[in-house]
Protein backbone atom coordinates (compact mmCIF):
# COMPACT_ATOMS: atom_id res chain seq x y z
CA UNK A 1 0.00 0.00 0.00
CA UNK A 2 1.49 3.41 -1.01
CA UNK A 3 0.93 6.62 1.59
CA UNK A 4 -1.32 8.78 0.35
CA UNK A 5 -1.21 12.53 0.48
CA UNK A 6 -4.01 15.71 0.25
CA UNK A 7 -2.85 18.36 -1.97
CA UNK A 8 -5.89 20.72 -2.25
CA UNK A 9 -8.77 21.71 -0.78
CA UNK A 10 -12.05 23.32 -1.44
CA UNK A 11 -15.44 24.26 0.31
CA UNK A 12 -18.73 26.27 -0.50
CA UNK A 13 -20.01 28.28 1.56
CA UNK A 14 -22.11 26.30 3.62
CA UNK A 15 -26.23 27.98 4.47
CA UNK A 16 -29.15 28.27 2.52
CA UNK A 17 -28.37 28.42 -1.08
CA UNK A 18 -32.06 29.32 -2.74
CA UNK A 19 -30.31 30.57 -6.09
CA UNK A 20 -27.65 27.86 -6.31
CA UNK A 21 -28.39 23.97 -7.60
CA UNK A 22 -26.74 20.98 -6.65
CA UNK A 23 -24.74 20.71 -9.66
CA UNK A 24 -23.26 24.07 -9.90
CA UNK A 25 -22.70 23.82 -5.68
CA UNK A 26 -20.55 20.57 -6.44
CA UNK A 27 -18.91 22.38 -9.65
CA UNK A 28 -17.73 25.28 -7.33
CA UNK A 29 -16.10 22.99 -4.33
CA UNK A 30 -14.73 21.29 -6.96
CA UNK A 31 -13.35 23.94 -8.58
CA UNK A 32 -11.81 25.26 -5.44
CA UNK A 33 -10.18 22.42 -4.71
CA UNK A 34 -8.42 22.16 -8.29
CA UNK A 35 -7.08 25.63 -8.07
CA UNK A 36 -5.65 24.98 -4.77
CA UNK A 37 -4.13 21.64 -6.37
CA UNK A 38 -2.91 23.38 -9.31
CA UNK A 39 -4.22 21.00 -11.58
CA UNK A 40 -6.72 20.77 -14.03
CA UNK A 41 -9.85 18.16 -14.46
CA UNK A 42 -8.41 16.31 -17.28
CA UNK A 43 -5.50 15.37 -14.64
CA UNK A 44 -7.91 13.69 -12.70
CA UNK A 45 -8.09 9.63 -12.81
CA UNK A 46 -11.35 9.70 -10.84
CA UNK A 47 -14.35 10.99 -8.32
CA UNK A 48 -15.71 9.72 -5.05
CA UNK A 49 -18.64 12.01 -4.22
CA UNK A 50 -20.41 11.71 -0.84
CA UNK A 51 -23.75 12.26 -1.18
CA UNK A 52 -26.97 11.04 1.34
CA UNK A 53 -30.10 11.83 -0.46
CA UNK A 54 -30.04 13.52 -3.71
CA UNK A 55 -32.91 11.08 -4.72
CA UNK A 56 -35.25 12.73 -2.25
CA UNK A 57 -33.99 15.75 -1.47
CA UNK A 58 -33.60 16.98 -5.59
CA UNK A 59 -35.35 13.67 -7.18
CA UNK A 60 -31.92 13.10 -8.47
CA UNK A 61 -30.16 9.94 -8.62
CA UNK A 62 -26.97 8.56 -10.93
CA UNK A 63 -25.17 11.54 -8.64
CA UNK A 64 -21.59 10.09 -9.70
CA UNK A 65 -22.20 10.66 -13.66
CA UNK A 66 -24.13 14.19 -13.28
CA UNK A 67 -21.18 15.62 -11.32
CA UNK A 68 -18.41 14.44 -13.74
CA UNK A 69 -20.74 15.64 -16.39
CA UNK A 70 -21.16 19.10 -15.37
CA UNK A 71 -17.64 19.01 -13.45
CA UNK A 72 -16.11 19.13 -17.58
CA UNK A 73 -15.34 15.34 -17.06
CA UNK A 74 -17.89 13.11 -18.87
CA UNK A 75 -16.15 13.51 -22.16
CA UNK A 76 -12.55 12.66 -20.94
CA UNK A 77 -15.01 9.28 -19.46
CA UNK A 78 -13.70 9.89 -15.91
CA UNK A 79 -15.31 7.28 -13.53
CA UNK A 80 -17.02 8.35 -11.09
CA UNK A 81 -18.68 6.90 -7.77
CA UNK A 82 -21.29 7.84 -5.58
CA UNK A 83 -20.91 6.75 -2.19
CA UNK A 84 -23.20 6.72 0.68
CA UNK A 85 -23.81 5.96 4.42
CA UNK A 86 -26.20 8.50 5.57
CA UNK A 87 -24.22 11.38 7.00
CA UNK A 88 -21.15 9.80 7.09
CA UNK A 89 -21.33 9.94 2.83
CA UNK A 90 -18.59 12.52 3.01
CA UNK A 91 -15.94 10.58 5.06
CA UNK A 92 -16.77 7.45 3.06
CA UNK A 93 -15.79 9.28 0.27
CA UNK A 94 -12.95 10.13 1.14
CA UNK A 95 -12.08 6.69 2.40
CA UNK A 96 -12.65 5.57 -0.91
CA UNK A 97 -10.61 7.83 -2.47
CA UNK A 98 -7.96 7.04 0.13
CA UNK A 99 -8.21 3.28 -0.61
CA UNK A 100 -8.16 3.61 -4.33
CA UNK A 101 -4.58 5.86 -4.16
CA UNK A 102 -3.13 3.39 -1.48
CA UNK A 103 -3.74 0.50 -3.60
CA UNK A 104 -1.70 2.14 -6.58
CA UNK A 105 -5.23 1.80 -9.14
CA UNK A 106 -5.60 5.30 -9.28
CA UNK A 107 -3.19 8.51 -8.82
CA UNK A 108 -5.10 11.81 -8.80
CA UNK A 109 -8.46 11.61 -7.07
CA UNK A 110 -10.80 13.70 -6.13
CA UNK A 111 -13.28 13.03 -3.18
CA UNK A 112 -15.76 15.21 -2.58
CA UNK A 113 -19.21 15.64 -0.98
CA UNK A 114 -22.36 17.71 -1.23
CA UNK A 115 -26.43 18.10 -0.51
CA UNK A 116 -28.93 20.24 -1.40
CA UNK A 117 -31.03 20.29 1.35
CA UNK A 118 -33.53 23.11 1.00
CA UNK A 119 -35.14 22.51 -1.95
CA UNK A 120 -37.84 20.10 0.60
CA UNK A 121 -39.94 21.44 3.38
CA UNK A 122 -38.74 21.09 7.31
CA UNK A 123 -40.98 18.27 7.98
CA UNK A 124 -39.49 16.29 4.58
CA UNK A 125 -36.28 16.77 5.79
CA UNK A 126 -36.99 15.29 8.96
CA UNK A 127 -38.44 12.88 7.62
CA UNK A 128 -35.58 12.45 4.54
CA UNK A 129 -32.77 12.17 7.72
CA UNK A 130 -34.71 9.82 9.57
CA UNK A 131 -33.94 7.32 6.72
CA UNK A 132 -30.73 7.47 8.16
CA UNK A 133 -31.98 5.00 11.02
CA UNK A 134 -34.23 2.35 10.61
CA UNK A 135 -37.23 3.30 8.46
CA UNK A 136 -39.43 0.01 9.10
CA UNK A 137 -38.88 -0.31 13.32
CA UNK A 138 -37.72 2.89 14.49
CA UNK A 139 -39.39 6.16 11.56
CA UNK A 140 -42.69 3.74 11.77
CA UNK A 141 -42.84 4.23 15.03
CA UNK A 142 -42.61 7.65 15.14
CA UNK A 143 -39.20 8.20 15.41
CA UNK A 144 -37.15 11.36 13.97
CA UNK A 145 -33.60 11.60 13.85
CA UNK A 146 -33.53 14.10 16.90
CA UNK A 147 -35.49 12.47 18.82
CA UNK A 148 -33.22 9.40 18.65
CA UNK A 149 -30.45 11.17 19.74
CA UNK A 150 -32.59 12.74 22.34
CA UNK A 151 -32.81 8.77 23.97
CA UNK A 152 -29.17 8.17 23.97
CA UNK A 153 -29.21 12.28 25.87
CA UNK A 154 -31.98 10.84 28.64
CA UNK A 155 -30.15 7.41 28.84
CA UNK A 156 -26.79 8.98 29.36
CA UNK A 157 -27.91 11.91 31.86
CA UNK A 158 -29.46 9.25 33.52
CA UNK A 159 -26.22 7.23 33.90
CA UNK A 160 -23.47 10.25 34.13
CA UNK A 161 -22.80 13.46 35.65
CA UNK A 162 -23.85 15.85 32.71
CA UNK A 163 -25.68 19.07 33.04
CA UNK A 164 -27.97 20.70 30.64
CA UNK A 165 -25.99 23.80 31.05
CA UNK A 166 -22.89 21.60 29.95
CA UNK A 167 -24.48 20.35 26.91
CA UNK A 168 -25.23 23.79 26.27
CA UNK A 169 -21.65 24.97 26.27
CA UNK A 170 -20.86 22.31 23.27
CA UNK A 171 -23.47 24.75 21.31
CA UNK A 172 -21.78 27.86 22.74
CA UNK A 173 -18.45 26.83 22.17
CA UNK A 174 -19.17 25.55 18.06
CA UNK A 175 -21.01 28.90 17.54
CA UNK A 176 -17.72 30.44 18.71
CA UNK A 177 -15.99 29.02 16.53
CA UNK A 178 -17.95 29.31 13.66
CA UNK A 179 -18.48 33.27 14.20
CA UNK A 180 -14.59 33.13 13.07
CA UNK A 181 -15.16 30.54 10.09
CA UNK A 182 -15.74 32.60 6.90
CA UNK A 183 -17.21 29.69 5.63
CA UNK A 184 -20.20 28.81 8.62
CA UNK A 185 -23.21 29.17 8.51
CA UNK A 186 -24.05 30.48 11.50
CA UNK A 187 -21.36 32.83 12.74
CA UNK A 188 -23.19 34.34 15.56
CA UNK A 189 -22.16 33.65 18.94
CA UNK A 190 -24.43 32.59 21.44
CA UNK A 191 -25.18 32.02 25.27
CA UNK A 192 -26.20 29.02 27.35
CA UNK A 193 -28.93 31.03 27.50
CA UNK A 194 -29.82 30.95 24.29
CA UNK A 195 -30.16 27.15 24.01
CA UNK A 196 -31.65 26.96 27.53
CA UNK A 197 -34.48 29.25 25.81
CA UNK A 198 -34.49 27.66 22.42
CA UNK A 199 -37.66 25.65 21.80
CA UNK A 200 -37.97 21.36 23.02
CA UNK A 201 -37.50 19.54 19.43
CA UNK A 202 -37.13 16.36 21.33
CA UNK A 203 -36.98 16.49 24.86
CA UNK A 204 -34.34 17.32 27.13
CA UNK A 205 -32.71 18.02 23.38
CA UNK A 206 -33.58 22.18 22.14
CA UNK A 207 -33.12 23.54 18.90
CA UNK A 208 -29.78 24.96 19.51
CA UNK A 209 -28.51 21.06 20.26
CA UNK A 210 -29.28 20.76 16.58
CA UNK A 211 -27.14 21.04 13.83
CA UNK A 212 -29.46 22.83 11.07
CA UNK A 213 -30.54 22.27 7.64
CA UNK A 214 -27.88 23.44 4.83
CA UNK A 215 -26.75 23.21 1.54
CA UNK A 216 -22.96 22.85 0.43
CA UNK A 217 -20.43 21.20 -1.35
CA UNK A 218 -16.62 20.45 -0.36
CA UNK A 219 -14.10 18.57 -2.01
CA UNK A 220 -10.14 17.44 -2.18
CA UNK A 221 -7.32 16.25 -3.66
CA UNK A 222 -5.39 13.14 -2.91
CA UNK A 223 -2.34 11.77 -4.68
CA UNK A 224 0.40 9.13 -3.96
CA UNK A 225 2.48 11.06 -1.42
CA UNK A 226 5.30 10.01 -3.05
CA UNK A 227 4.02 12.41 -5.71
CA UNK A 228 2.91 15.46 -3.97
CA UNK A 229 5.90 17.43 -3.79
CA UNK A 230 5.15 17.92 -7.40
CA UNK A 231 1.96 19.56 -6.73
CA UNK A 232 2.39 21.84 -3.55
CA UNK A 233 5.02 22.41 -0.77
CA UNK A 234 2.64 21.97 2.22
CA UNK A 235 1.50 18.32 1.68
CA UNK A 236 -1.12 16.78 4.07
CA UNK A 237 -0.63 13.47 4.79
CA UNK A 238 -3.38 10.78 5.68
CA UNK A 239 -2.48 8.66 8.58
CA UNK A 240 -5.16 6.77 9.33
CA UNK A 241 -8.49 5.85 7.57
CA UNK A 242 -10.50 3.62 9.61
CA UNK A 243 -14.43 2.39 9.16
CA UNK A 244 -16.48 0.66 11.45
CA UNK A 245 -20.48 -0.40 11.34
CA UNK A 246 -23.02 -1.22 13.98
CA UNK A 247 -26.66 -2.11 14.18
CA UNK A 248 -28.83 0.30 12.31
CA UNK A 249 -31.03 0.93 15.47
CA UNK A 250 -30.56 2.36 18.60
CA UNK A 251 -32.50 -0.13 19.92
CA UNK A 252 -30.28 -3.18 19.38
CA UNK A 253 -26.48 -1.62 20.27
CA UNK A 254 -24.69 -3.05 23.19
CA UNK A 255 -25.12 0.35 25.19
CA UNK A 256 -26.99 3.09 24.40
CA UNK A 257 -24.89 5.97 25.26
CA UNK A 258 -21.59 4.82 23.25
CA UNK A 259 -21.46 4.37 19.73
CA UNK A 260 -19.71 1.04 19.94
CA UNK A 261 -18.67 1.90 16.49
CA UNK A 262 -16.71 5.03 16.98
CA UNK A 263 -14.93 2.78 19.59
CA UNK A 264 -14.07 0.33 17.10
CA UNK A 265 -12.79 3.00 14.48
CA UNK A 266 -11.07 5.03 16.50
CA UNK A 267 -9.35 1.99 17.93
CA UNK A 268 -8.14 1.32 14.26
CA UNK A 269 -7.44 4.63 13.06
CA UNK A 270 -4.52 4.62 16.11
CA UNK A 271 -3.26 1.43 15.39
CA UNK A 272 -2.89 2.18 11.53
CA UNK A 273 -1.21 5.62 12.23
CA UNK A 274 1.04 4.27 15.18
CA UNK A 275 -0.12 7.10 17.34
CA UNK A 276 -1.91 7.64 20.82
CA UNK A 277 -4.24 10.15 21.99
CA UNK A 278 -1.35 12.53 23.10
CA UNK A 279 -0.23 12.97 19.69
CA UNK A 280 -3.39 14.54 18.57
CA UNK A 281 -3.56 18.32 18.07
CA UNK A 282 -7.57 18.61 17.43
CA UNK A 283 -10.39 17.12 16.17
CA UNK A 284 -13.25 17.61 14.18
CA UNK A 285 -16.22 15.64 15.32
CA UNK A 286 -19.85 14.65 14.30
CA UNK A 287 -21.58 17.01 16.33
CA UNK A 288 -24.97 16.54 14.51
CA UNK A 289 -26.28 17.33 18.35
CA UNK A 290 -24.66 18.57 21.22
CA UNK A 291 -24.73 14.89 23.18
CA UNK A 292 -23.16 13.75 19.84
CA UNK A 293 -20.13 16.14 20.69
CA UNK A 294 -19.95 14.50 23.98
CA UNK A 295 -20.35 10.81 23.29
CA UNK A 296 -17.52 11.15 20.42
CA UNK A 297 -15.08 12.71 22.87
CA UNK A 298 -15.60 9.57 25.09
CA UNK A 299 -15.47 7.10 22.92
CA UNK A 300 -12.74 7.80 21.09
CA UNK A 301 -10.67 7.74 23.91
CA UNK A 302 -9.57 11.65 24.91
CA UNK A 303 -11.64 11.16 28.47
CA UNK A 304 -13.35 8.65 30.23
CA UNK A 305 -17.03 8.40 29.41
CA UNK A 306 -19.15 11.28 31.87
CA UNK A 307 -16.24 12.87 31.75
CA UNK A 308 -16.98 15.16 28.55
CA UNK A 309 -19.24 17.94 29.74
CA UNK A 310 -16.87 18.94 32.50
CA UNK A 311 -13.85 19.06 30.14
CA UNK A 312 -15.91 21.05 27.72
CA UNK A 313 -17.55 23.60 30.46
CA UNK A 314 -13.66 23.85 31.56
CA UNK A 315 -13.00 25.14 28.05
CA UNK A 316 -10.57 22.16 27.15
CA UNK A 317 -12.18 21.53 23.92
CA UNK A 318 -12.46 25.27 22.83
CA UNK A 319 -9.66 27.39 20.35
CA UNK A 320 -7.33 28.02 23.35
CA UNK A 321 -7.70 24.66 24.85
CA UNK A 322 -5.49 21.75 25.71
CA UNK A 323 -7.81 19.99 22.49
CA UNK A 324 -9.84 21.85 20.32
CA UNK A 325 -13.05 20.29 19.21
CA UNK A 326 -14.77 21.24 16.04
CA UNK A 327 -12.83 24.82 15.55
CA UNK A 328 -15.00 24.98 12.30
CA UNK A 329 -17.68 25.35 14.21
CA UNK A 330 -18.53 21.77 14.13
CA UNK A 331 -22.00 20.63 11.80
CA UNK A 332 -23.51 23.07 14.71
CA UNK A 333 -22.66 26.47 13.81
CA UNK A 334 -20.73 25.69 10.25
CA UNK A 335 -23.79 23.59 9.18
CA UNK A 336 -24.47 20.23 7.97
CA UNK A 337 -25.14 19.11 4.83
CA UNK A 338 -25.00 15.73 5.33
CA UNK A 339 -23.31 14.52 2.54
CA UNK A 340 -20.76 17.20 2.59
CA UNK A 341 -19.52 17.24 5.95
CA UNK A 342 -17.31 14.82 6.33
CA UNK A 343 -15.42 16.36 3.23
CA UNK A 344 -15.64 19.62 5.41
CA UNK A 345 -13.81 17.80 8.19
CA UNK A 346 -10.90 17.03 6.30
CA UNK A 347 -10.99 20.79 4.41
CA UNK A 348 -10.65 21.96 8.04
CA UNK A 349 -7.89 19.83 9.36
CA UNK A 350 -6.35 20.62 6.03
CA UNK A 351 -7.02 24.36 6.65
CA UNK A 352 -5.53 24.13 10.25
CA UNK A 353 -2.66 21.86 9.52
CA UNK A 354 -1.19 24.57 7.06
CA UNK A 355 -1.63 27.05 9.30
CA UNK A 356 -4.52 28.86 6.96
CA UNK A 357 -7.40 28.90 9.41
CA UNK A 358 -6.88 32.72 9.82
CA UNK A 359 -9.36 33.72 13.17
CA UNK A 360 -9.49 30.00 14.48
CA UNK A 361 -5.67 28.97 13.75
CA UNK A 362 -4.67 26.85 16.38
CA UNK A 363 -1.61 24.93 16.73
CA UNK A 364 -1.29 21.78 15.47
CA UNK A 365 0.75 19.47 13.24
CA UNK A 366 -1.88 16.38 13.60
CA UNK A 367 -5.65 16.14 13.40
CA UNK A 368 -8.37 13.41 13.38
CA UNK A 369 -11.88 13.35 12.07
CA UNK A 370 -14.85 11.75 13.05
CA UNK A 371 -17.52 11.48 10.62
CA UNK A 372 -20.80 9.12 11.90
CA UNK A 373 -23.57 7.71 9.47
CA UNK A 374 -26.77 7.44 11.32
CA UNK A 375 -26.86 7.31 15.31
CA UNK A 376 -23.86 5.41 15.34
CA UNK A 377 -24.35 2.71 12.58
CA UNK A 378 -21.07 3.72 10.53
CA UNK A 379 -18.34 5.77 12.22
CA UNK A 380 -15.47 6.97 9.80
CA UNK A 381 -12.39 8.41 11.11
CA UNK A 382 -9.22 9.88 9.68
CA UNK A 383 -5.67 10.81 11.08
CA UNK A 384 -3.85 13.53 9.10
CA UNK A 385 -0.60 14.75 9.42
CA UNK A 386 0.90 18.23 8.32
CA UNK B 1 -44.99 3.31 3.82
CA UNK B 2 -46.51 1.35 0.94
CA UNK B 3 -49.45 -1.19 1.40
CA UNK B 4 -47.39 -3.94 0.40
CA UNK B 5 -44.48 -3.01 2.59
CA UNK B 6 -46.93 -2.77 5.53
CA UNK B 7 -49.04 -5.37 4.90
CA UNK B 8 -46.11 -8.10 4.85
CA UNK B 9 -45.31 -7.03 8.68
CA UNK B 10 -49.16 -7.20 9.89
CA UNK B 11 -48.93 -10.25 12.18
CA UNK B 12 -45.13 -8.65 13.56
CA UNK B 13 -46.97 -5.30 13.94
CA UNK B 14 -50.42 -5.82 15.12
CA UNK B 15 -49.43 -9.01 17.64
CA UNK B 16 -46.11 -8.16 18.74
CA UNK B 17 -44.32 -11.53 16.76
CA UNK B 18 -40.85 -11.32 16.56
CA UNK B 19 -38.25 -14.61 16.36
CA UNK B 20 -36.39 -17.25 18.14
CA UNK B 21 -33.15 -18.70 17.49
CA UNK B 22 -33.65 -22.26 18.95
CA UNK B 23 -29.86 -22.69 18.56
CA UNK B 24 -28.74 -20.72 21.22
CA UNK B 25 -32.17 -19.61 22.19
CA UNK B 26 -31.47 -16.07 21.87
CA UNK B 27 -35.34 -13.75 20.95
CA UNK B 28 -35.32 -10.96 18.41
CA UNK B 29 -37.77 -8.36 17.92
CA UNK B 30 -37.86 -6.31 15.32
CA UNK B 31 -38.10 -9.92 13.77
CA UNK B 32 -34.58 -11.26 12.52
CA UNK B 33 -34.28 -14.28 9.80
CA UNK B 34 -30.43 -14.95 11.14
CA UNK B 35 -29.28 -14.71 14.23
CA UNK B 36 -25.92 -13.00 14.24
CA UNK B 37 -24.54 -14.92 16.74
CA UNK B 38 -25.19 -18.68 15.64
CA UNK B 39 -25.89 -17.08 11.58
CA UNK B 40 -26.03 -19.91 8.96
CA UNK B 41 -25.98 -22.80 11.71
CA UNK B 42 -28.92 -21.06 13.72
CA UNK B 43 -32.53 -22.27 13.37
CA UNK B 44 -35.16 -19.27 13.40
CA UNK B 45 -39.12 -19.70 14.68
CA UNK B 46 -41.60 -17.37 15.28
CA UNK B 47 -42.25 -16.02 18.58
CA UNK B 48 -44.86 -14.25 20.37
CA UNK B 49 -43.97 -11.84 22.85
CA UNK B 50 -45.55 -11.56 26.20
CA UNK B 51 -46.01 -7.91 25.86
CA UNK B 52 -44.42 -6.95 28.81
CA UNK B 53 -41.43 -4.64 29.61
CA UNK B 54 -39.45 -1.84 31.11
CA UNK B 55 -38.88 1.66 29.34
CA UNK B 56 -35.01 1.68 29.00
CA UNK B 57 -34.76 5.27 27.88
CA UNK B 58 -37.18 8.18 26.40
CA UNK B 59 -37.50 11.40 25.01
CA UNK B 60 -40.96 13.93 23.91
CA UNK B 61 -41.25 14.14 20.40
CA UNK B 62 -42.17 18.11 20.15
CA UNK B 63 -41.12 18.23 16.51
CA UNK B 64 -41.88 15.72 14.44
CA UNK B 65 -42.38 14.39 10.35
CA UNK B 66 -45.76 15.35 8.49
CA UNK B 67 -47.20 12.00 9.05
CA UNK B 68 -47.32 12.72 12.68
CA UNK B 69 -46.99 16.17 13.35
CA UNK B 70 -50.26 15.91 14.28
CA UNK B 71 -49.85 13.89 17.01
CA UNK B 72 -47.06 16.23 19.18
CA UNK B 73 -45.80 15.96 21.89
CA UNK B 74 -45.91 12.04 22.29
CA UNK B 75 -43.72 9.49 24.55
CA UNK B 76 -41.15 7.77 22.36
CA UNK B 77 -39.06 4.75 23.53
CA UNK B 78 -36.66 2.12 23.59
CA UNK B 79 -38.71 -0.84 25.42
CA UNK B 80 -36.97 -3.77 26.65
CA UNK B 81 -39.39 -6.89 26.41
CA UNK B 82 -39.07 -9.57 29.75
CA UNK B 83 -37.63 -11.90 26.86
CA UNK B 84 -34.60 -9.81 26.29
CA UNK B 85 -35.33 -8.05 22.95
CA UNK B 86 -35.36 -4.19 22.42
CA UNK B 87 -37.69 -2.22 20.50
CA UNK B 88 -38.49 1.57 19.40
CA UNK B 89 -42.11 2.00 20.18
CA UNK B 90 -44.81 5.08 21.14
CA UNK B 91 -45.59 4.89 25.06
CA UNK B 92 -49.03 6.21 25.68
CA UNK B 93 -48.74 8.62 28.33
CA UNK B 94 -48.18 12.10 29.34
CA UNK B 95 -44.90 13.69 28.48
CA UNK B 96 -44.46 14.15 32.79
CA UNK B 97 -45.04 10.43 33.41
CA UNK B 98 -42.71 9.05 31.07
CA UNK B 99 -39.68 7.60 33.06
CA UNK B 100 -37.11 5.46 32.64
CA UNK B 101 -37.11 1.92 34.71
CA UNK B 102 -40.97 2.30 34.09
CA UNK B 103 -43.18 -1.08 33.65
CA UNK B 104 -45.00 -0.45 30.71
CA UNK B 105 -47.29 -3.45 28.46
CA UNK B 106 -48.39 -3.58 24.63
CA UNK B 107 -51.31 -2.32 23.29
CA UNK B 108 -52.82 -2.50 19.90
CA UNK B 109 -53.26 1.43 18.50
CA UNK B 110 -53.62 3.68 15.39
CA UNK B 111 -49.76 4.76 14.79
CA UNK B 112 -50.21 7.11 11.68
CA UNK B 113 -51.57 7.40 8.11
CA UNK B 114 -50.57 7.70 4.41
CA UNK B 115 -52.16 11.02 4.11
CA UNK B 116 -56.09 11.69 4.76
CA UNK B 117 -57.31 8.79 2.45
CA UNK B 118 -54.49 6.55 2.08
CA UNK B 119 -53.66 3.53 4.19
CA UNK B 120 -54.25 3.73 8.20
CA UNK B 121 -51.10 1.84 9.91
CA UNK B 122 -52.06 0.05 12.65
CA UNK B 123 -49.38 -1.32 15.24
CA UNK B 124 -48.06 -1.88 18.93
CA UNK B 125 -47.73 0.89 21.60
CA UNK B 126 -47.07 0.45 25.14
CA UNK B 127 -48.97 1.89 28.13
CA UNK B 128 -47.54 2.21 31.81
CA UNK B 129 -49.09 -1.19 33.91
CA UNK B 130 -47.88 0.68 36.99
Amino acid sequence: MRDVAVIGVGCTEFGEHWGTSFRDLFVKAGALALEDAGISGENLDALYVGNMSAGRFVEQEHIGALIADYAGLATNHVPSTRVEAACASGGLAFRQAVIAVASGMEEIVVAAGVEKMTDVGTGASVDMLASAADREWEGFAGATFPGLYAMIATDYMHRYPLTREQLAQVAVKNHENGAKNPIAQFRNRITVDTVLNSSLVADPLRLFDCSPITDGAAAVVVVPLERAREFTDSPVRVLASAQASDTIALHDRRDISTLDASVAAGKRAFAQAGLTHKDIDMLEVHDCFTIAEICAIEDLGFCKKGEAGRLTEEGVTALGGEIPVNTSGGLKACGHPVGATGIKQIYEIVNQLRGEAAGRQVDAEIGMAHNVGGTGATVVVHILGA
Amino acid sequence: MSVSRFWRKIPQRYNLIGTQCTSCGRYFFPPRSLCPDCRRSGKIVDHKFNGEGTVVTYTVIRSASDQFEHTTPYVLAIVELDEGPRLTTQVACLPEEAKIGMRVRSVFRRIAADGESGTIHYGTKFVPTE
